[in-house]
């Protein structure tokens, strides 16, 4: 077990090295830089201002010198400045993770919440009327885009209430902290919950039919515990698969989530940073992410061996 | 005896609802204003800047020598008011401003204002300083400015080569705050200190800026409002439904599309909504340097094929402006009158007619029905970019131009333009202020930098300075309109149409003027004030 962390560790290294490879290059192959913002945000070209100000935020530099200077100053724990704001880059990104933080783990647990106990009725029900009702429910879920349903969402709420669930940095009550986090969390949660639905549906059809569960109910246990103690644990693997990508696809949808919402949070701060090409912000972004999806498949995997006993990691 | 008891009953009663009125009317003072705002600025530093991202939040940190009046929506010659100039006089050869500074005016540190805060602002500008600005996109507004002297600590005259009446325009602009010395550039990007009605308190990159009231203005009880605070929402629908929520008291200058101001006056009835003129043009960049676009036949066709009332009908719903380089009146003060703008070729109201004569002009450079000339219209990908690009594709159809849409990136447009790397464009223009010197010079001028197209006339160029030096307005008026024609029969860059957008706010919201010929020069706020 301990020779295999240690190669998963290792494992992972290897692969945030060559991410930080990927991110730092393919940045630097999209076509223009900072300057070329600023410079086209006043309309005008002066090719020696350009090449000053090149100079000074040091991406005049050859590409290996500028990707050294950036991972010697990651290992020392300085991200560097944000070109736009000129703040040390950790401060820019540091108060913006627990906003995202918040909403992603509120999102997943509202996916996990949701789409497991309705995939499991929905499998046990199969073919009754609540089961349609539930594949309806999550078939819109996987075809509304969640851009749209947070519009949707804002309108619904301003048409109906007066009111508008947008980002409260200090909520005072539990009405605004609700409005603040769960409800986008469940706008970005929905696509997510109504996959793991149909995954618990499908995992959970598929051992329903198992001789064990037959046995399980011959020898006279409850629904319940046939269901959710010796059913749900056999379906569970699949299932948390799907969590664990899902984590890391999160961001994706988090992106809309947060600029619909106007939340501001990590997801928005990236696409932002990209398009003034703030390649301090991006970066330091990108493997921020990176290092949590490498993490997340890392306690996937293990959660395995928590689910079922039979899989052991050995050396 | 009873008529004049009638009588002063009568006086007692209209002093009673005057004085009613000017009660309601009284500014209040304390409230802090809420705004959205479009997107987040690069800094917060008002010289670097080129777009009124900027100019919004920060004009009311600062004050000009001289500003527009802030209630009068057209910027004009004779809307010039006093700010931290008391006066101004003009020497006997017209070639030196002389500013008397008014006194007592402290910088939100503390510090007192001179008229060294003067030179060295001007200094930044013209790249003379040691410190420099980081960008420096108006540099070209002071070409004509020899030096600034300061004469003693509260007179400075500005020396210039030649006369420039419109020196006063630009430096009326909310491009043209005064900085002070003792703060370097790169901390006016992060933390700006300025005179005026309201202190930076922080700018929170994509999330919030905040303003608040500065109690030692020097402008007695103003300004009215405990602060301003903008919320910075890039989402536009996002945005409108916070102010139908009322979330917001205001929404962002200019912001409002034709379409979207319908639904804004559904939703919120009592809101307040004004459509002005953003003195932004649509027009159309062609590459003369190469073929095919170096025919002047091919370039005349495409100016007569337009129908520029098609492009205003179904962008704008009627509700943009028709004109040549300078924004038209009645908003714009230097456009040409409706009656010789018609003359231009281009410019009927016969557009069957136009698109005929294109049609031979085309012919006569070898293309007809059965030979098409395949063109790619580049432009920014924008949706105020795209659209008109669009119909514009659809137009030259009817010339025998077959167009294809090449969208360019933002970061690349720019660059791409200035390298002549495209045959057709299609660009916008904006004029921070509405003034012949600041157009013609930037756009047009032989070498300009923003002169895309490459345009360059000689005798031109010599009415562009007859014109700035022209003190008597309405002979230098004559002088632009007859440019103004030139310009757009010789295809220099076809104008299609000058842009309006919508502003909308809450009623209590009271003392706010949009202008009318200008986007980037009343946004001091330092009187409005809220009426809750």
């Amino acid at each position: 077990m301990f020779a295999y962390l240690v190669r998963r560790l290792f494992l992972m290294l290897v692969t945030l090295f060559g991410i930080s490879v990927v991110i730092f290059f393919l940045l630097r192959i999209v076509p223009g830089n900072i300057v070329d913002i600023l410079f086209a945000a006043a309309g005008y070209v002066d090719p020696a201002d350009k090449v000053d100000l090149e100079k000074q935020l040091g991406i005049d530099q050859p590409l290996v010198v500028q990707y050294l200077h950036w991972i010697g100053g990651l290992l020392r724990g300085d991200l560097g400045y944000s070109y736009v704001s000129e703040k040390p880059a950790l401060q820019e990104i540091l108060p913006r993770i627990p906003i995202t933080a918040r909403l992603a783990g509120l999102a997943l647990l509202f996916s996990a919440s949701i789409g497991i106990p309705l995939g499991v009725i929905s499998a046990v029900k199969q073919g009754s009327r609540i089961d349609y009702a539930l594949r309806v429910l999550s078939l819109s879920g996987l075809s509304l885009p969640s851009f749209w349903l947070g519009l949707l969402v804002l309108t619904a709420s301003v048409a109906m209430f007066g009111q508008m669930p947008i980002f409260n940095p200090n909520p005072q009550s539990f009405a605004e902290a609700f409005a603040t986090y769960c409800i986008p969390a469940m706008v970005v949660g929905f696509r997510s919950s109504a996959l793991t639905m149909r995954i618990t549906r499908s995992s959970m059809l598929e051992v329903l039919r198992q001789d064990y569960i037959r046995t399980a109910r011959a020898k006279g246990a409850s629904d319940a515990a046939v269901n959710y103690h010796h059913a749900l644990k056999n379906a569970i693997l699949p299932v948390i698969t799907v969590i664990g990508i899902e984590a890391a696809f999160l961001i994706g949808g988090l992106i809309v989530t947060e600029t619909v919402f106007n939340i501001p949070g990590v997801a928005r701060f990236l696409v932002e940073a990209i398009r003034w090409r703030d390649y301090p912000i991006v970066q330091n972004l990108v493997m921020f992410i990176a290092v949590v999806v490498v993490f997340a498949n890392f306690t996937v995997d293990m959660l395995y061996a928590v689910f079922d006993p039979r899989i052991r990691y050995t050396d | 005896m009873r008529s004049v008891r009638a009588l002063a009953a009568a006086a007692a009663l209209s002093l009673l609802a005057f004085s009613t009125t000017t009660f309601a009317g009284e500014p209040k003072q304390g409230g802090i204003l809420r705004m959205y705002h479009r997107d987040s600025p690069a800094n917060a530093s008002i010289l670097e800047g080129a777009t009124y991202s900027v100019n919004v939040p920060f004009m009311g940190v600062f004050n000009n020598l001289v500003i527009y009046d802030q209630h009068i929506a057209q910027n004009s010659p004779d809307t010039l008011r006093p700010e931290l100039a008391e006066s101004w006089s003009w020497g006997s050869d017209n070639k030196r401003l002389t500013f008397k500074l008014r006194q007592g005016v402290k910088w939100h540190d503390g510090k007192p204002f001179t008229s060294a805060d003067v030179k060295c602002t001007f200094d930044l500008l013209m790249g003379k300083s040691q410190q420099k600005l980081r960008q420096n996109p108006r540099k070209a507004w002071y070409s004509d400015v020899d030096d600034v002297t300061p004469n003693g600590d509260f007179e400075v005259s500005f020396n210039l080569k030649r006369p420039q009446p419109s020196l006063l325009a630009m430096l009326a602009s909310g491009y043209t705050p005064i900085y002070p010395c003792h703060v370097s550039p790169a901390d006016m990007r992060t933390h700006p200190i300025g005179t005026g009605p309201y202190k930076f308190v922080e700018f929170k990159a994509n999330e919030s800026i905040k303003l608040t009231r500065n109690p030692d203005y020097w402008k007695k009880d103003l300004p009215y409002l405990d602060g301003i605070e903008y919320t910075i929402i890039p989402n536009r629908s996002t945005a409108i439904l916070a102010f139908v929520a009322g979330k917001f008291d205001m929404t962002f200058p200019t912001h409002i599309t034709i379409p979207l101001l319908k639904d804004i006056k559904s939703q919120a009835p009592n809101a307040v909504c004004v459509v002005e003129p953003t003195n932004v043009s649509t027009n159309i960049i062609v590459n003369s340097t190469s073929a095919p676009f170096d025919n002047i036949d091919i370039r005349r066709a495409m100016s007569l094929a337009l129908d520029r009332k098609a492009f205003v009908d179904i962008l704008f719903e009627g509700q943009a402006d028709i004109g040549g380089t300078m924004l038209p009146p009645p908003q714009g003060i230097w456009g040409m009158p409706k009656d010789k703008l018609q003359t231009i070729p281009g410019y009927g109201p016969d557009v069957n007619a136009n698109r005929e004569e294109a049609k031979k002009l085309m012919q006569k450079a070898g293309y007809g029905p059965d030979k098409h000339l395949a063109v790619k219209v580049s432009t920014r990908n924008l949706a105020e970019y795209r659209d008109p690009a669009v119909i514009l594709i659809d137009q030259l159809k009817s010339i025998y131009i077959d167009g294809e849409l090449d969208v360019v990136e933002t970061a690349n447009w720019f660059p791409k333009v200035a390298r002549k790397d495209y045959m057709l464009g299609l660009n916008l223009t904006g004029n921070s202020v509405d003034d012949p010197d600041q157009s013609f010079y930037e756009n047009y001028s032989c070498g300009s930098e923003r002169n895309y197209t490459n345009y360059c006339n000689k005798e031109i160029e010599k009415l562009f300075d007859l014109q700035s030096q022209e003190i008597d307005i309405g002979k230098r008026k004559q002088l632009v309109w007859d440019i103004d024609q030139k310009l757009q029969e010789d295809v220099a860059r076809p104008i299609i149409f000058h842009a309006r957008a919508g502003t909308c706010w809450q009623p209590y919201v009271k003392g706010v003027t949009i202008m009318s010929n200008s986007s980037y020069n009343g946004f001091r706020y330092e009187d409005v004030w809220l009426d809750k």
